[in-house]
């Protein structure tokens, strides 16, 4: 099964559409709850990260028997060091996204922790792909 | 703890959820910050915070909490309230500070995660 769900960038209101309809179908299909709450606490994260620094992106799901597929791309300022943005505690966040209530350094780290693969992709000015894989058993 | 027991310590109104839900909560969390929560692997937990902005609620679905405690007399949106709702998260208003709705919730048992 695969779904596609479109990010706006800086809309806050709208931020977690994707990853509620998400666990909506992970319910569905019965997957074990905790490992829904991995999978869509990372997929949130990511969300909110397409939202808080990119103009607008994607979210491509692809689930099968064994594993979710998830690939999140933006058209956004990309990520100069990738090793510096996965360590806890680093950010890049404007004043609006902290008022939110993010923006504290730990999404990358926090997607990492929740997700069985994760493969990041990223070019200075272009944007970033996030390509996460959690088995479902 | 249930809801009636912490609508009653915190003297406060419960916006949306049913009072007399049998869950029953253990442990309690505070904090202004999504980012954190989202960390926590806990059951069971009531978040206390002072933001109030569908993020919260969004954040609390993801994370499966089931009642949010809004702290200083901040007041829910009608957009969090449906979403609450939606996602059958309980809401509850305090007119307490953020460490005297803390201390009352942990003298009468819950527990920190952390």
């Amino acid at each position: 099964m695969e779904f596609r769900y479109e990010v706006e960038g800086g809309n806050f209101s709208r931020a977690g559409h994707a990853s509620s309809a998400v666990k909506k179908i992970l319910k569905q299909l019965n997957v074990d709850n905790r490992i829904i709450k991995r999978i869509v606490v990372a997929l949130y994260e990511g969300e909110v990260n397409v939202v808080a620094h990119a103009h607008k992106g994607s979210i491509l799901v692809d689930i099968d028997e064994q594993r979710i597929e998830i690939k999140i791309e933006d058209e956004g300022p990309g990520i100069p060091d990738i090793d510096l943005a996965m360590q806890a505690g680093y950010s890049t966040a404007s004043a609006a996204v902290r008022e939110m209530g993010f923006g504290a350094g730990m999404g990358l780290p926090n997607i990492k922790k929740n997700t069985d693969e994760l493969k990041i992709a990223s070019e200075v000015g272009k944007g970033t792909t996030l390509e996460m894989i959690t088995y479902l058993q | 703890m249930n809801i009636s027991t912490v609508v009653e310590l915190l003297e406060a109104r419960l916006i949306c959820g049913d009072v007399n839900q049998e869950r029953e909560f253990m442990y309690g969390f505070a904090s202004d910050l999504m980012s954190d929560v989202l960390t926590l692997d806990s059951d069971n937990l009531i978040l206390i915070t002072g933001l109030t902005n569908t993020q919260v609620i969004r954040t609390s679905e993801m994370a499966d909490i089931h009642c949010v405690v809004l702290v200083r007399g901040k007041k829910v949106s009608d957009e969090m309230k449906q979403l609450a709702e939606e996602n059958h998260i309980t809401l509850i208003e305090t007119p307490f500070s953020m460490f005297r709705t803390v201390s009352i919730l942990h003298e009468a048992g819950l527990k920190p995660v952390y």
